[in-house]
């Protein structure tokens, strides 16, 4: 595999074309939480509607804890992933907060104060990782 | 014939359509922001535009992962909110104009600009969000709009050349339309902001501000910053701002700063907006 540009920024996967193959039923799940009646059979049950898509059981399992890193590392991007925290009546912040492992309340004040700054943060061997 | 005579550039992040929808505009954390956008307000009841030519982004709504267009043009004579996975947002039905986008495709098509034609799309946060803050809360948005939406969910994303160069093939594209017509281009999405893994929440003012600056009168090497840059210094969703090129390529290359805010934060993104004119030959 070639080595991509943007493979040294620190704490980042960028949803580029081999991501979207390895996260195409991944994603498409997660849209089908668009309409209101697939938000209703999956908040009844979760397991069986995420059995109906052709994805890994990696996938699934992440899903179940909603554990967007690993989601991510599987192939989904943020916007499809949208639908599945918004079924669950979450906001992006809540999402974004959730992978940045502080608290939501830690997270909101990081933004008050400015957001997370670029100082240490647009290389990995800046922050070592 | 129809005339570009203005442009608008915002930020169009949901919960800024979900504060206005929800009724916490006056709220503490929102009243600053909203503040930023009373002069567009006003100077858009003055400018009465008759079509608003819309550069957005859309979110995995209308497109799926079955197909994503680099740059596809809205051509129907309408466009419905899209439901995002909370319900659509109470806003009104987006009314096209087909004519003039079916004439803007025939020119930037044959200006080499291979552009995927719409008939159906619903339209999300992307389009509506910048409507809701330039127009209010109305019972019918006050003009014609053309959606044009750019991919920058699935990288790479067209450059920001391309979509510079782009902008100047559309002005082409809308003065040559017979009708005599008030269109303002609009470039939505940015400003810095990063909505994913454990570097979330990276916003960055020096780039954003470096930005807008460039883009009023540095717009020629602004097009040239490769989209590395964009990722990296501006987190991987600050890459929409390469719409934003659209909407100046569009522009006379000198044009009338009439306005310019940026605030910090609007739930985890870097907002900006610029509101510019033509000058006057």
């Amino acid at each position: 595999m070639t080595t991509k540009p943007y493979h040294d920024i620190p704490g980042t996967i960028i949803f580029d074309p081999e991501m979207a193959q390895l996260g195409y039923h991944l994603n498409q799940f997660a849209n089908s939480l668009m309409q209101a009646a697939n938000r209703e059979k999956f908040k009844a049950n979760e397991r069986a509607y995420l059995d109906e898509w052709a994805m890994s059981e990696e996938q699934k399992q992440a899903v179940l804890a909603r554990d967007y890193n690993q989601m991510m590392q599987l192939g989904g991007n943020v916007y499809f992933l949208a639908k599945i925290f918004s079924t669950d009546g979450l906001s992006f912040q809540h999402a974004a907060a959730s992978m940045t492992g502080m608290t939501q309340e830690a997270y909101a004040q990081m933004m008050l104060n400015g957001g997370r700054r670029p100082e240490g943060n647009l290389y990995k061997e800046q922050n070592n990782g | 014939m129809a005339r570009i005579t203005a442009g608008v550039a915002t930020s169009h992040v949901p919960a800024i359509g979900a504060a206005m929808d929800l009724g916490k505009t006056e709220q503490p954390y929102w009243q600053p922001l909203f503040k930023g956008y009373e002069y567009v307000r006003q100077w858009i009841k003055e400018q009465k535009p008759d079509v608003i030519f819309l550069v957005y982004n859309d979110h995995a709504n209308a497109f799926d992962m079955n197909f994503i267009p680099t740059f596809a043009i809205g051509c129907a004579p309408e466009f419905k909110p899209a439901d995002e996975g909370w319900g659509a947002r109470p806003v009104p039905i987006v009314k096209g104009h087909p004519a003039l986008a079916a004439h803007i495709t025939q020119s930037l098509i044959q200006d080499n600009f291979d552009l995927t034609v719409v008939h159906k799309m619903d339209v999300d946060h992307g389009l509506t969000v910048p409507l809701s803050l330039v127009f209010g809360q109305v019972e019918a948005w006050p003009c014609l709009i053309i959606p044009f939406a750019v991919n920058v969910v699935l990288y790479p994303p067209p450059s920001g050349q391309r979509c510079y160069d782009l902008g100047k093939a559309l002005r082409k594209a809308i003065e040559s339309f017979p009708e005599d017509l008030n269109v303002q281009v609009w470039g939505t999405g940015g400003m810095s902001h990063q909505l994913q893994g454990p570097r979330a929440g990276l916003i960055n003012q020096a780039f954003d501000n470096d930005f807008l600056d460039r883009l009023i009168d540095d717009a020629e090497n602004l097009a040239k910053v490769p989209h590395i840059n964009y990722v990296r210094e501006a987190g991987s969703e600050g890459i929409e701002l390469v719409m934003w090129l659209i909407m100046r390529g569009a522009l006379n290359d000198e044009i009338e700063l009439k306005h310019r805010f940026y605030h910090v934060p609007a739930s985890n993104t870097a907002v900006g907006h610029l509101v510019v004119e033509n000058k006057k030959a």
